[in-house]
């Protein structure tokens, strides 16, 4: 009887313990191996310019969700600009709910690691990719699939560890 | 006393304007009313612990946007929740559905009720047989010392 308690007891501590190494604000998308959503959005360098991602069919690409105003987007910068200097793959930035100017800014300031960005004003298009929190990174295959998606930034370690490696097995 | 009238209907005439300014989008009512009956359903994502009702974060403030514009464009209520399970998951719903991966959510708190009633029931099945057994000559002289004459 006893013993049954301390067993019955351990196991609902060793239930609840799983359950707090789990990250609650992780959100596991229903995105991932779906078609990437279709959009046209103009180009943050020429508003002019528009820019769809039905461009990079046969390409594997990153799509990057960026914001002037997003702190943790200055802390993910560094890994973008060393992922852009290795050439790997082409990395598109969605620039989200963000002034023009002070995006351009930010960009001036730090370092610019995409191939183009993209403005997407009144963060209509985030809500197709359900963007909750800035930044989030996706990774698109050649058929224009969602294979990753990040919430949060990419830190060294997961940018070395699940993005690199992914890319390389799409580019096959 | 004809400057205080004029000044009376001018007064008068600026009422009008300061109510246009206080609210500047008439609200349909209806559409109000459906939005936020969802939007109590609909967990916000940035502040998880608030419904989407409740919210004034930004993107909860998007998405109620987005919601009443599907309700203008005539979808129900179950094709917009859909269109956010599509890109927010089941973590929107306040009530996910029924699955293999929230089979514990939704079986658990009554298999926790049934463990409880189940240990209470062994217990006092235990105490009863504990109770009913008898006392031994020894014990029931000691209770007679403890408590005095007893008869």
């Amino acid at each position: 009887m006893r013993v049954a308690l301390v067993v019955g007891f351990l196991l609902l501590v060793a239930l609840l313990a799983a359950g707090l190494t789990r990250n609650p604000r992780e959100v596991p998308s229903p995105l991932v191996g779906k078609p990437a959503p279709a959009f046209e959005l103009p180009r943050l360098s020429d508003p002019a310019a528009k820019f769809s991602p039905a461009e990079m069919r046969g390409k594997v690409w990153l799509l990057n969700v960026w914001a002037s105003w997003c702190v943790s987007c200055r802390d993910e910068h560094p890994v973008l600009l060393d992922f852009s200097k290795a050439k790997q793959a082409p990395l598109v930035g969605l620039n989200y709910k963000d002034p023009r100017d002070d995006a351009l800014k930010w960009l001036a300031r730090f370092g610019d690691p995409y191939a183009l960005s993209v403005a997407d004003a009144d963060g209509r298009i985030g809500i197709d990719y359900g963007v909750y929190g800035v930044p989030e990174t996706y990774v698109i295959d050649k058929a224009g699939l969602i294979r990753y998606k990040q919430i949060g930034p990419v830190t060294p370690d997961i940018m070395a560890q699940k993005i690199v490696p992914l890319i390389r097995e799409l580019q096959k | 006393m004809k400057r205080l009238g004029l000044a009376l209907v001018f007064f008068w005439i600026s009422f009008p304007l300061h109510a246009g300014e206080a609210q500047p989008v008439a609200a349909d009512p209806e559409v109000e009313q459906r939005l936020m009956a969802l939007a109590e359903e609909l967990r916000c994502l940035v502040c998880q612990n608030e419904s989407l009702a409740a919210s004034r974060a930004d993107l909860a403030m998007d998405l109620k946007r987005e919601i009443r514009q599907l309700i203008k464009a005539g979808k129900s209520d179950a094709e917009i929740r859909e269109f956010l399970v599509g890109r927010y998951g089941d973590f929107v719903l306040y009530r996910p559905p029924l699955r293999e991966s929230t089979l514990l959510l939704w079986a658990g708190p009554f298999a926790l009720l049934a463990g409880g009633f189940a240990v209470v029931a062994i217990f006092v099945r235990r105490r009863r047989s504990a109770a009913a057994a008898a006392l031994s000559a020894e014990e029931e002289a000691r209770a007679d010392a403890l408590l005095g004459e007893r008869k």
